[in-house]
């Protein structure tokens, strides 16, 4: 549907693509100096409770130019973004490179010493069940094939196929709400197989299968 | 994308660091964040949080077949019981490679990664390459690390697209008998742990 106003550029699965993916050594973190800082930086703002992770990934996948930018280029292009949108820092600001005016507080201040309790506590988000899951392991179901008009996590390569559910992870915070600041609305979240004929046809590799992660409103029985 | 490429314009990255420093600067000024804690957590992930832990979960699931059936029935507290959880690993899967079937894992909507246990991702992992093609042609994905499986190999590929996290539990290699649990982490590499690679040593 073309005019729909959402569109994220994170959506690359199955994508033509012909390049080569490049190995790394494991102790190859980063490429540049400012890296490090990119990183520690949006963790530390995430950590405020300003914005939720999901509303993260919304602002970076809608970045114009995405395909253009590194990841930590995309994670800080996504952090302005966010600041300038919650009021809490202004354009004139980051490029003055110095705060003009207060800004507004924020929730919660990451401190030095608390950073090993807040990582190992981390964000879960299973919910308590307060209804029976929709579906069982085995259990055949079809993903919606309509796009929607705001952060999602059904790949494009998933609409409109069929699946089996492999397993059912528990009640969790569903994303498309959450990033649109609509709350948690919590759903089931099941484990979806598909087979490489489901989702390729005939161009798909031999013995392929892939799995993904739906929420219970991305799927409908199928017989 | 070619930015998974390192040879970034040195203008970029010039003006990248002045951009990096001036957000961190407008933010410590407003009292948001405190720039020790960011020194604290680039040397979490730089010293502490990286996949010699993964490759510890996996050494004890090779050398002790009850926590292997735990860390497959519950990788969540399999995995706390040896002190790693939290951040992006708040809800983990554990995925047995066996002779008949091989995992891959792959975030295809963003850079979903099991940090508590392997750390922060490669760049490869974050790249366009990877995401479009580990889920259509993870062949062609595995020949680009040197990796030939078996034709047989059933191939099972996972997207991240929730907040349960994968780790892949890799066949242990032949002739490791006898070995120490600290031996056998050596061979568990970070690749053999996202499906991408095998362990060191003799395939099973």
């Amino acid at each position: 549907m073309s005019d729909m106003s959402y569109l994220s550029h994170a959506d690359l699965g199955g994508q033509h693509n012909a390049d080569r993916v490049l190995p790394e050594a494991e102790g190859d973190l980063f490429h540049a100096d400012w890296e490090p800082r990119a990183l520690a930086v949006t963790l530390a703002m995430g950590a405020t409770g300003s914005w939720n992770i999901d509303t993260s990934r919304a602002a970076r996948e809608t970045l114009r130019d995405y395909a253009r930018l590194g990841y930590y280029q995309i994670w800080i292009e996504a952090l302005e973004r966010l600041l300038i949108e919650r009021g809490l820092a202004s354009a004139d600001e980051l490029t003055a490179g110095r705060s003009l005016r207060p800004g507004p507080q924020v929730t919660r201040v990451l401190r030095a010493d608390d950073v090993a309790a807040v990582l190992a506590r981390g964000s879960p988000t299973e919910r308590p069940a307060g209804t029976p899951a929709r579906f069982k392991p085995g259990d055949q179901v079809r993903t919606r094939s309509l796009r929607v008009a705001h952060h999602t996590r059904l790949p494009g390569y998933a609409h409109g196929k069929q699946g089996v559910v492999e397993s059912v992870h528990g009640v969790h915070v569903f994303a498309d709400a959450h990033a649109q600041g609509l709350g948690e609305q919590p759903q089931w979240l099941y484990r979806v197989a598909f087979s490489g004929p489901a989702l390729w046809g005939d161009e798909t590799a031999p013995g392929l299968s892939v799995s993904l992660d739906a929420w219970d409103s991305y799927l409908e029985p199928a017989a | 994308m070619n930015h998974q490429h390192h040879d970034h314009e040195h203008s970029e990255l010039g003006e990248m660091e002045l951009r990096v420093r001036a957000l961190e600067t407008v933010l410590a000024q407003k009292g948001y964040i405190d720039p020790a804690a960011l020194d604290v957590l680039i040397d979490t992930y730089q010293t502490k949080i990286g996949p010699r832990n993964g490759a510890r979960v996996v050494a004890r699931a090779w050398a002790d077949p009850a926590y292997r059936d735990w860390l497959l029935r519950d990788a969540t507290a399999a995995i706390a019981s040896l002190g790693y959880s939290g951040r992006q690993g708040e809800h983990m899967v554990v995925l047995e490679n066996t002779p008949q079937r091989h995992h891959m894992v792959v975030c295809t909507l963003c850079s979903c990664y099991p940090w508590p246990v392997l750390g922060l991702p490669p760049t490869w992992y974050k790249s366009a390459p990877y995401r479009s093609r580990a889920v259509k042609d993870p062949r062609g994905v595995l020949a680009d690390f040197g990796v030939d499986l078996p034709e047989s190999t059933e191939i099972r590929v996972a997207d991240s697209t929730a907040e349960v996290r994968y780790l892949v539990l890799p066949m242990r290699p032949t002739g490791t008998e006898g070995f120490s649990e600290a031996q056998l982490a050596e061979l568990v590499t970070r690749d053999a742990m996202i499906g991408t690679g095998l362990p060191r040593g003799r395939a099973a």
